[in-house]
């Protein structure tokens, strides 16, 4: 303990010596750095790379609620589980968003998050909800991991998309599948999840045998995946991509029509219905969270209807919300599965690592 | 690279300097007495720099992850040991480490002896063209890199060859980016050597072959010694490259740290891995040292400016053509394509989109990165500089002792630590006034100077070691302070490293991405975050801003590298 007493002295004697010079260059980025007193009227939250939001309706928000919003985005979004748990006696924010119903478990079962029940939480369809005795969580959003088709070549090959999990091993779509590493990307453990939701605890190795004798490949990541493997994406088609099929999400066809310049008529690809895992992402009030007052207003204001309207086209999500809007170019080139595979977040604890080693040892090795 | 670069450079003044310290033993006690006093004064602050924001970030992790309930659990290292899937990574990463040196060594020595014996147009800026891959981010490189040896590249049209899933691509990738560290080293030593011992040798009758074995090559053995030990260790902890190009099947240390930290969050076992690594890189750096201290001895060496020839006879011309053919291949053709992808929008529609702040991933313009890269480059360059050059002062003195010295080699160990060590290290150590500098910007550029250090302590030490201590003593015969010395005598010596210590560290810490990563605020992204999360997103305009602000990354990287060809190239003597 003393030798850190020590280090920490040190530490401020050079502080002493060095901030002086560094003020001088880093003034513009300072401003909020003094806020973690209490009553403070800023409320932190910390998220995923992934977190968007329209910077008008976070004004309101600011503006209705009187806190100003300071977003912490750490890594990715099992990075940001995984930090958030090592720093949960002395957390960095106040309330955290982006937990998947795939790392719930670790979430919970580590006391990341204190009970609250925020104002809306009627209103979010039931089959969202989870944790409902203690309301530790608010589901937020949601969106199905699904294989993705290029559909020019598939009309050029005169070849019906495959549309189930069972097409996918089938000798017509032979070393056409790209996917993702499912022990380090989250996607590709969607994947798998799917798989197993489909085929049951016992049958899903047997599919993927088939799935690796049909010539599946294997990557660590979406980016990679979706940018240089699929050939139906924009950066695919100026890699010269070759895999027609890609495990990525069912919204991500709007996404290649609303960042395309000139937009397309229609969207260049399209969703394998059959093969979607059904994904919901919550926030929850930090334990030991500094201003959990402000944490409170801030997840009554990620459900109100303003929230969840905003949310798509920033975040390539659904909304969780009754009644909240879904963009047009997500009705149209990408709507939500009707009948996803889903699984139980306490199945998927007792099961996720296991199954993933067995996966890596089948697949990989 | 200038880090070895420079310091296999034997200078003109080590005979010199022995009698000096034969003379200052006989000398006044007191006076040395105090003179270390002031040295260790110096060093304070370095240490207790790198103690805060090195060791003690991840001693914390390291504790986190093998202590439970306050007991150490040694037991968990034969564990991870004993695992066949560990064991297979650790295989790996030591034999493809050693096959890319083998390989950086083969490609990059003909192309040392180019840089140095051969005068051609335009040498400066290839020179400067060589190493910007050494400072690009590894998420650029790795986009780039598919495009070379994956498919629809090069490879892949002229003869249908495919490497992209075979260990091939990693190793030519590590070649990419460690060429110029050979080429700096062995070439800013052989550009110094006196081209007549070798002509006089074979005056003597010696066989061409039996004279460059017999007189250049010992002469360069230690500088290529020490080129071949930095190569390994930056392959041993190869992280981004093994991870982009080696897909889910290759795995080195450092990216099976990453994973058991970040994603399968098993501390116990990222914590073992962890100090494997520290045993294997301080074995490196403890051989480095050696090595360096072997070739402390006095060689005849030239202005480098009268060695370089025209080429001359159809065997230098075609090495010539050899090189610059390997050079455009290897590290020019990569890049080369992300520019042109970056173009492949009308009206540079990539490059005006990247002003436009409405796609609500940063809460900013992708644009105004630029800016803060530069504003936190400025700040790490300033951190870095005060903290090497105070180092570097401090280790000036060779006869300081073991300790001291022992500090020397201890400076290069953030670079061979995982980032993800020291930012999950960060997270939990910092978390405590007055250390709360977890949501601080200056976290960012303290991680980037981190890696500065080293090239700082690299460049400035051998020439303040060059620096006659008899200067210094009449100086201070005469009355001057400490402070006085140094400003008066040393300053204006190493007035032009400081400055190439400085491009260097500004260079590294632009591209720096594996820490900046983790800390990096969403409304002050740097290039390289900004980067990765442009490629993190679906849609063709994401990909395109990707590509464009990678275009702008090595553009900044060619102008500051370019500078300090400048500042290099019209120097006169040994540095």
């Amino acid at each position: 303990m003393s030798t850190t007493k020590k280090l920490a002295a040190m530490a401020v004697g050079l502080g002493l010596v060095t901030l002086p010079v560094l003020s001088a260059c880093g003034s513009s980025s300072d401003s909020d750095s003094a806020d973690s007193g209490a009553g403070s009227k800023t409320v932190t939250l910390v998220s995923h790379d992934s977190w968007a939001v329209s910077k008008s309706v976070l004004a309101d928000f600011e503006k209705q609620s009187g806190y100003k919003v300071r977003v912490l985005k750490s890594g990715d979004a099992g990075q940001a589980v995984n930090k958030a748990i090592l720093t949960k006696d002395n957390p960095q924010g106040d309330v955290f968003f982006g937990v998947d119903n795939t790392l719930l478990s670790r979430a919970l079962d580590n006391g990341l998050f204190q009970s609250y029940e925020p104002k809306g939480s009627d209103l979010v369809m039931p089959e969202y909800r989870a944790d409902e005795d203690k309301h530790r969580v608010t589901p937020i959003d949601t969106g199905d991991i699904c294989v993705n088709y290029d559909k020019a070549y598939f009309s050029k090959h005169k070849l019906t998309p495959p549309s189930s999990f069972d097409d996918l091993v089938k000798p017509a779509y032979k070393n056409l599948l790209v996917t993702e590493n499912a022990a380090t990307s989250s996607p590709g453990l969607g994947f798998l999840l799917g798989t197993a939701a489909q085929y049951g605890d016992d049958g899903w190795p047997d599919y993927w045998k088939k799935l690796k004798a049909n010539g599946v490949k294997v990557v660590d990541g979406w980016e990679q995946a979706y940018n240089e493997e699929f050939s139906g994406s924009a950066g695919g088609k100026k890699a010269g991509a070759d895999r027609p099929l890609v495990v990525s999400y069912a919204s991500s066809p709007p996404a290649e029509v609303i960042f395309a310049d000139p937009k397309p008529s229609t969207a260049p690809t399209g969703v394998a219905t059959g093969t979607c895992f059904r994904q919901v992402e919550y926030a929850g009030l930090l334990s030991n969270a500094k201003n959990a007052e402000g944490g409170k207003a801030l997840l009554d204001f990620m459900l109100t209807k303003t929230f969840q309207d905003d949310m798509p086209m920033n975040m390539f999500v659904y909304p969780v919300r009754e009644a909240a809007q879904v963009p047009e170019e997500f009705v149209k080139y990408g709507p939500q599965a009707k009948d996803p595979e889903t699984m139980d977040p306490a199945k998927i604890a007792d099961n996720r690592d296991q199954w993933v080693k067995s996966w890596t040892s089948l697949v990989l090795k | 690279m200038d880090l070895a670069r420079t310091e296999v450079t034997p200078r003109k003044g080590a005979g010199k300097r022995k009698d000096a310290g034969k003379r200052k033993n006989g000398g006044e006690r007191k006076g040395a007495a105090k003179s270390v006093a002031a040295r260790l004064g110096l060093l304070a602050v370095p240490v207790a720099f790198f103690a805060v924001f090195f060791a003690y970030p991840v001693a914390a992790i390291v504790a986190r992850g093998l202590k439970a309930d306050g007991v150490w659990q040694l037991g968990r290292i034969t564990d991870v040991l004993g695992d066949a899937g560990i064991r297979h990574v650790l295989w790996f990463t030591t034999w493809q480490a050693l096959a890319s040196t083998a390989l950086t060594l083969l490609i990059a020595l003909p192309g040392a002896y180019v840089f140095a014996r051969l005068d051609f147009p335009g040498k400066h800026v290839l020179r400067a063209v060589v190493t910007v891959p050494f400072v690009l981010p590894t998420v650029v490189v790795g986009t780039a890199f598919l495009a070379l040896v994956g498919r629809g590249g090069l490879l892949d049209e002229l003869w249908g060859l495919r490497l992209d899933t075979t260990v091939w691509a990693i190793l030519l990738a590590h070649v990419f980016f460690n060429y110029a560290v050979v080429v700096r080293t062995v070439g800013g030593l052989w550009s110094q050597l006196d081209p007549r011992q070798e002509e006089a040798a074979r005056m003597l009758g010696a066989s061409r072959i039996a004279a460059w074995r017999k007189v250049t090559l010992p002469a360069l053995g230690p500088a290529v010694a020490a080129a071949a030990l930095m190569v390994f260790l930056f392959t041993f902890t190869s992280f981004g490259v093994v991870q982009i190009l080696g897909g889910p099947t290759f795995s080195t240390l450092e990216v099976e740290i990453y994973r058991q930290t970040s994603e399968i969050f098993d501390l116990s076992t990222a914590a073992v891995l962890t100090l494997i690594q520290f045993a294997a890189v301080g074995a490196v750096l403890a051989v480095h040292a050696w090595t360096v201290r072997r070739r402390e001895t006095a060689l005849r060496l030239v202005d480098a400016s009268t060695t370089a020839r025209r080429p001359r006879g159809a065997g230098q011309w075609a090495l010539l053509a050899g090189v610059l053919v390997s050079v455009a291949l290897l590290l020019v053709l990569p890049p080369a394509v992300l520019v042109q992808r970056s173009f492949d929008a009308p009206d540079f529609g990539y490059y005006r989109a990247l002003t436009s702040d409405d796609s609500g991933i940063f809460l900013v313009a992708p644009i105004e990165a630029i800016g803060n890269s530069l504003e936190y480059a400025v700040v790490a360059t300033v951190i870095a500089v005060v903290i090497g050059g105070l180092a570097a002062a401090a280790l000036t003195r060779r006869d300081a002792g073991r300790l001291v010295r022992g500090f020397d080699a201890l400076l290069m160990l953030p670079l061979g630590v995982s980032a993800v060590t020291v930012g999950f290290g960060f997270l939990i150590a910092l978390d405590e006034p007055p250390l709360d500098l977890r949501s601080s910007w200056i976290l960012v550029p303290l991680a980037q100077a981190l890696v500065g250090v080293p090239f700082v302590v690299r460049t400035m030490l051998p020439v303040l070691r060059a620096v006659d201590e008899r200067l210094r003593e009449a100086a201070a015969v005469l009355g001057a302070s400490p402070w006085r010395v140094w400003r008066e005598v040393d300053l204006p010596m190493v007035r032009r490293a400081l400055l190439i210590a400085a491009g260097f560290a500004f260079a590294v810490s632009l591209g720096e991405f594996g820490a900046t990563v983790f800390i990096a605020r969403p409304d002050h992204p740097t290039l390289p975050v900004a980067v990765a999360r442009l490629l993190g997103r679906a849609g063709e305009l994401n990909y395109g801003q990707a590509m464009a602000l990678s275009t702008i990354l090595m553009v900044v990287c060619a102008v500051a590298l370019l500078v300090l060809e400048r500042l290099r190239g019209d120097r006169t003597g040994e540095f």
